[in-house]
């Protein structure tokens, strides 16, 4: 198990390398010079070149690109710097540790709705497969993969306030200020993040369930003249559980990516949000780090969830 | 009948590819009905796309001052060539500039179809050079690109769409290319993963033993045997292409008005009149997921017709993870 975790590890940093080249090269090619922005901002021509020299120098643009990568990474990895913004020259990672809670939580929050709509309707198609109930199960389940969440996110705002006059709350606040208003605020949103997800669950669920149904060791419960209830919960489910956890480690890209749809719609201050409206100001910094600070949640949680792969499955051996 | 069913198998000698073809269409509308219903979606999207022109009643821009937000059914006037005084009927109703929902929504279908197949087709051949390098080559090459791929797929989709875009600016091209790019290298994992298993095979060996090139063996033997994978990855592409070219645009950086992407239309006119006429944010949401939803049940029917192995689930022994699934 030790060796497998440095093993891991050690494969994280080619992957971190390539990660953070990726980041910094990519937006770096942003056009729309920023300067060009600064400069009709404060009513300064384009044409002003010593005004133009003095904010290359002081962003430290002039330099070139692979010094200010080493620059970048070396501030980052030895101060955990991110940069400041361009705009408002407040540090990056202050911004993103403001908004980031509500990106998390609305993750969080969407992977619960997710496991818990897509588990049981899984289970219960697997359980009666082939009938009208699993059918209507899986139709039920490619469409959910299907509607847009954008979309749905819309009507969910526009058709109760059509019809009942009534409108999800918005405004959300800091979970430890006022967890209630929280919870009311994030119900919908986090609601429709997990119900995309809750399809591809539910299929892997009914498949996984499927399969272990039909080992010889379920027989054997049934000989033993176990109820159904105690084979299915006890037995089955365990073990058709165990690649649905897998799913959660490719699912964390999907919820951030999905998050970011939802906070534009529900106008929740998270993360996505920032990114938007960074990308509108061309601030490379804040892009930069979201970038980052994303793709390292990614990379962690992916790490977390294998390593808990080969807790939960005893068939998993990290030796070899 | 004797004779019949004679030249019937001498057809079928001389056509064999067709008749691939109408068996598999056989099987698909016998095993899989919701597939076969889901491929007819697909092919009425087709359809439309490219007879948008005689299918709208009129063009994508044309506004009528005088008709806006119409409700669907609604009546209009418009005065003909002999300026004649007409009324028609808004199948679909009006936009706030008062064009017809209905001929936006055709147009749509085109751009949706145009997208969709550039960019599922830029990214397949991205995922075939990449996947067959790094599958068939292995070694160094190997690792290296499977370092970087994990690297990539560890953003997500529509956060480097939104960055990508937002450097080569919104539009029709960029959108394709983007889209083609970032789908290309995440697939070519599944690409890499066929290889890997098809390389080991008998015939791979004696190809190599009697001198046959390279190129020959990836192109005359590993590719033929890898295709049933690639056109499943293509069609579930298809969907997920379409469904993120809406959502980009969505956002407000994929296709720029006053081009009718169903993403831009629920955006602009939906979000923006969403009381005033909700069928402008409802319309364009329905023929999204409808085609969607047909897609995905034609890919799905397709990936168990054409390749038990991608059927879901983390292979036969449970252990494997099921890496290929990302992003389907």
């Amino acid at each position: 198990m030790q060796t497998y975790l440095i093993r891991r590890l050690l494969a994280l940093i080619p992957t971190l390398f390539f990660a953070s080249i990726i980041v910094f090269s990519v937006i770096r090619l942003i056009p729309g010079d920023i300067i060009d922005l600064m400069l009709s901002e404060n009513d300064f021509g384009a044409s002003d070149r010593e005004t133009r020299a003095q904010i290359t120098e002081a962003l430290g643009l002039h330099e070139p690109i692979y010094v200010q990568y080493l620059v970048w990474a070396k501030k980052l990895v030895l101060h955990g710097d991110l940069g400041n913004s361009l705009w408002q020259d407040t540090p990056v990672i202050d911004d993103i540790k403001a908004r980031l809670p509500y990106t998390l939580e609305l993750g969080a929050l969407g992977l619960f709705f997710a496991l818990v709509i897509a588990i049981p309707i899984g289970i219960y198609s697997a359980i009666h497969q082939e009938t009208l109930g699993d059918h209507v199960g899986r139709t039920i389940s490619i469409l959910g993969l299907s509607i847009p969440s954008f979309w749905l996110g819309t009507m969910v705002v526009i058709m109760p306030a059509i019809w009942w006059g009534w409108s999800t709350p918005t405004g959300a606040v800091p979970f430890l200020d006022d967890p209630i208003r929280n919870l009311q605020v994030f119900l919908t949103p986090s609601l429709i993040l997990g119900l995309a997800l809750s399809a591809v669950t539910m299929r892997m669920t009914r498949t996984m369930m499927l399969e272990v149904l039909r080992q010889d060791y379920i027989r054997t419960a049934w000989a033993k003249g176990l109820k159904e209830r105690v084979i299915i919960l006890r037995h089955a489910m365990k073990n058709a559980l165990i690649p649905v956890i897998t799913l959660i480690g490719l699912f964390v890209p999907i919820l951030i990516g999905g998050t970011v749809i939802i906070e534009q719609i529900f106008t929740i201050p998270g993360i996505g949000q920032l990114l938007l409206e960074s990308v509108s100001a061309r601030d490379y910094p804040v892009i930069t780090g979201i970038f980052l600070v994303v793709g390292l949640i990614v990379i962690a949680t992916n790490l977390v969830v294998d390593l808990c792969y080969g807790f939960l499955d005893p068939k998993v051996r990290y030796d070899d | 009948m004797t004779e019949a069913t004679a030249s019937a198998q001498g057809l079928a000698k001389t056509s064999r590819p067709r008749s691939l073809v109408l068996e598999f269409l056989g099987r698909l509308f016998r095993e899989k009905p919701l597939g076969a219903f889901g491929a007819i979606i697909f092919l009425i999207l087709l359809l439309t796309g490219i007879f948008a022109d005689f299918i709208a009643t009129e063009g994508f821009n044309v506004i009528h001052p005088l008709d806006k937000l119409k409700p669907p059914g609604g009546e209009y006037t418009y005065f003909d060539a002999d300026f004649n005084k007409q009324t028609g009927t808004y199948l679909l109703g009006s936009d706030q500039l008062g064009r017809d929902v209905f001929s936006r929504i055709v147009y749509g279908a085109r751009i949706s179809v145009i997208i969709a197949f550039s960019a599922t087709t830029l990214s397949i051949i991205i995922s075939l050079t990449l996947g067959l390098m790094a599958g068939f080559f292995g070694g160094r090459i190997d690792m290296a690109s499977q370092r970087f791929v994990d690297a990539w797929m560890s953003f997500p989709d529509l956060i480097i769409l939104i960055v990508a875009v937002s450097i080569l600016g919104p539009g029709m091209w960029q959108v394709i290319l983007v889209l083609g790019l970032l789908y290309g290298i995440a697939g070519s994992r599944i690409v890499r993963g066929a290889v890997l298993s098809t390389r080991e095979n008998m015939y791979v060996h004696a190809a190599q033993t009697i001198g046959a090139s390279t190129p020959r063996i990836l192109l005359r033997h590993i590719l033929p045997n890898i295709m049933a994978p690639v056109i499943v990855l293509f069609t579930t592409r298809l969907a997920a292409v379409i469904l993120a070219e809406s959502g980009l645009s969505f956002l407000g950086l994929g296709i720029p008005p006053p081009a009718p992407s169903w993403g831009g239309m629920l955006s602009i006119e939906g979000k923006s009149y969403m009381f005033l006429a909700p069928w402008l944010a409802i319309l364009p949401g329905v023929a999204l997921t409808i085609v969607v939803y047909g897609i995905n049940m034609f890919g799905d029917a397709l990936r168990d017709l054409l390749d038990p192995r991608l059927r879901g689930g983390g292979g036969r022994y449970g252990g494997g993870k099921p890496r290929n699934k990302r992003r389907t």
